[in-house]
């Protein structure tokens, strides 16, 4: 009797997490998975994320044996979950990445502890300039860091990867933001698991 | 988007000249609707120098205060509001805009005082507890002001004790409460379901705010309304507003 083929399955994932799921698909050798991304940038837009994720899910159905969308609800305040109600396609748990990188409960703690921390995961750590201060316009506008970050009082970096060049960048981001740095190794968080239960 | 005055001008001068072009609009030889209009462009781009400028000439030509912030300022921002929500605008220039007509309510403001402007109403504001963004409400705050309503802002991370003991001390018409995050935004329903436990709830009008919101969830947590942007909070403020006036006035007749 032949090995039964794998299912073929879709992660709609933001391009933010690209990265990381390659990484765990080579690493976990999960061949079966394939990935398509949006634009991280849709973040600053999240209004538009729930009808570009039913895009890809319309046009991947007829292709695929099962889908997956890898976003957390990443402010559209339920939107999502209820595009993914009506698409009948589970997404990972969670609020956020930070969340399922650093893992739920975790996360609320932190939050809970302390709101006035901002962020930061390797994908962020990375283009954090382009992202975040470019894309807020403080180098056009370096007075708008006060009212963009003046209720913050620290960074966090999530670090997924044990990599100095992003701690140095991490470092980099808290400095221009002038607050102070905080690394949390999280690995992979829940990601891991979730892409071997779909697998 | 500075419009260009002289329809005649050669499309292909190049930018640089466009601006020049700019550089040279006497926004005293303007009518007063064409020095209006420009004051919507010059908030548009953000510029506080012209929008200033703009405020004191309407002054000198014996605008009311309360007119040049509701016909230049107020409807110039709600222009900048349609071409955020249309992702024309994003949150630097919004933020730019924003500071252009703080600049030109700075000037207006002690002559709204002197000149009796109307009062709306009075709110009560914040950002919930767990959130510290104020972007949003702040710019709301801003707009309801230039209105014409008195704003008690109780800043960010606002716990429900302090909004009740805000409320209990100012006795305000509206309280308004704001959140960014997917993970804040229940706080809403705690904060509306102590002031329905103290039976206070139809005491004050509920606007929320925030961009993971809509809606619904407003319905679902019990608030009389959800304000999209900035501008829909102002107008949905003064809809509430006259609706009690007119209860009141009913009330009123009816007892005679």
């Amino acid at each position: 009797m032949p090995p039964k083929k794998p299912l073929e399955v879709l992660l709609i994932a933001c391009g933010a997490l690209a990265h990381e799921i390659l990484a765990i698909r080579k690493q976990k050798g999960l061949e079966n998975l394939h990935v398509t991304c949006l634009p991280a940038i849709l973040h600053n837009r999240p209004a538009l994320i729930p009808a570009r994720v039913r895009e890809k899910i319309r046009a991947a159905k007829p292709r695929y044996d099962k889908i997956y969308v890898l976003y957390g609800d990443c402010g559209t305040g339920g939107m999502l979950d209820a595009v993914l109600n009506e698409e009948g396609v589970e997404r990972i748990a969670g609020p956020h990445c930070y969340a399922f990188f650093a893992g739920q409960e975790n996360f609320t703690d932190m939050m809970e502890r302390d709101p006035t921390r901002f962020f930061l995961t390797d994908y962020l750590a990375r283009h954090f300039h382009t992202l975040i201060y470019k894309g807020y316009g403080l180098d056009r506008h370096p007075h708008l860091k006060d009212i963009l970050f003046g209720n913050y009082r620290g960074v966090v970096y999530l670090a997924q990867r044990e990599d100095a060049e992003l701690v140095r960048l991490a470092e980099r981001a808290a400095s221009m933001l002038e607050l102070p740095l905080e690394v949390v190794q999280t690995g992979y968080g829940e990601l891991a698991p979730f892409l071997e239960r779909v697998a | 988007m500075t419009e260009d005055k002289d329809n005649s001008q050669n499309q292909d001068q190049g930018q640089d000249q466009d601006q020049g072009q700019d550089e040279d609009i006497d926004l005293r030889a303007l009518s007063d609707q064409d020095l209006v209009e420009q004051m919507w462009d010059d908030l548009y781009d953000g510029l506080q120098e012209p929008v200033v400028e703009g405020t004191n000439i309407l002054l000198e030509r014996k605008w009311l205060p309360y007119d040049i912030l509701t016909k230049s300022l107020i409807e110039g921002m709600r222009i900048v509001g349609i071409d955020f929500r249309d992702g024309i605008l994003f949150v630097p220039e919004v933020l730019m805009s924003a500071g252009a007509m703080k600049a030109g309510m700075k000037l207006l403001r002690p002559l709204l005082a002197e000149t009796g402007a109307p009062s709306l109403g009075k709110i009560v504001i914040g950002t919930v507890k767990g959130d510290i963004h104020d972007i949003g409400k702040n710019l709301v705050s801003m707009m309801l002001e230039g209105a014409g309503f008195e704003i008690i802002d109780l800043g960010v991370n606002v716990s429900v004790e302090t909004y009740l003991e805000a409320l209990e001390e100012h006795k305000p018409d509206i309280l308004g409460m704001s959140a960014l995050l997917t993970t804040t935004m229940p706080y809403m329903k705690v904060v509306i379901d102590t002031l329905k436990e103290k039976n206070l709830r139809d005491n004050y009008i509920v606007l929320v705010g925030g961009a993971p919101l809509n809606e619904e969830f407003s319905k679902a947590v019990g608030a009389d309304s959800y304000c999209r942007d900035a501008a829909v909070a102002v107008e949905t403020a003064k809809d509430f507003m006259k609706r009690k006036h007119n209860i009141k006035a009913s009330a009123g007749s009816s007892a005679i």
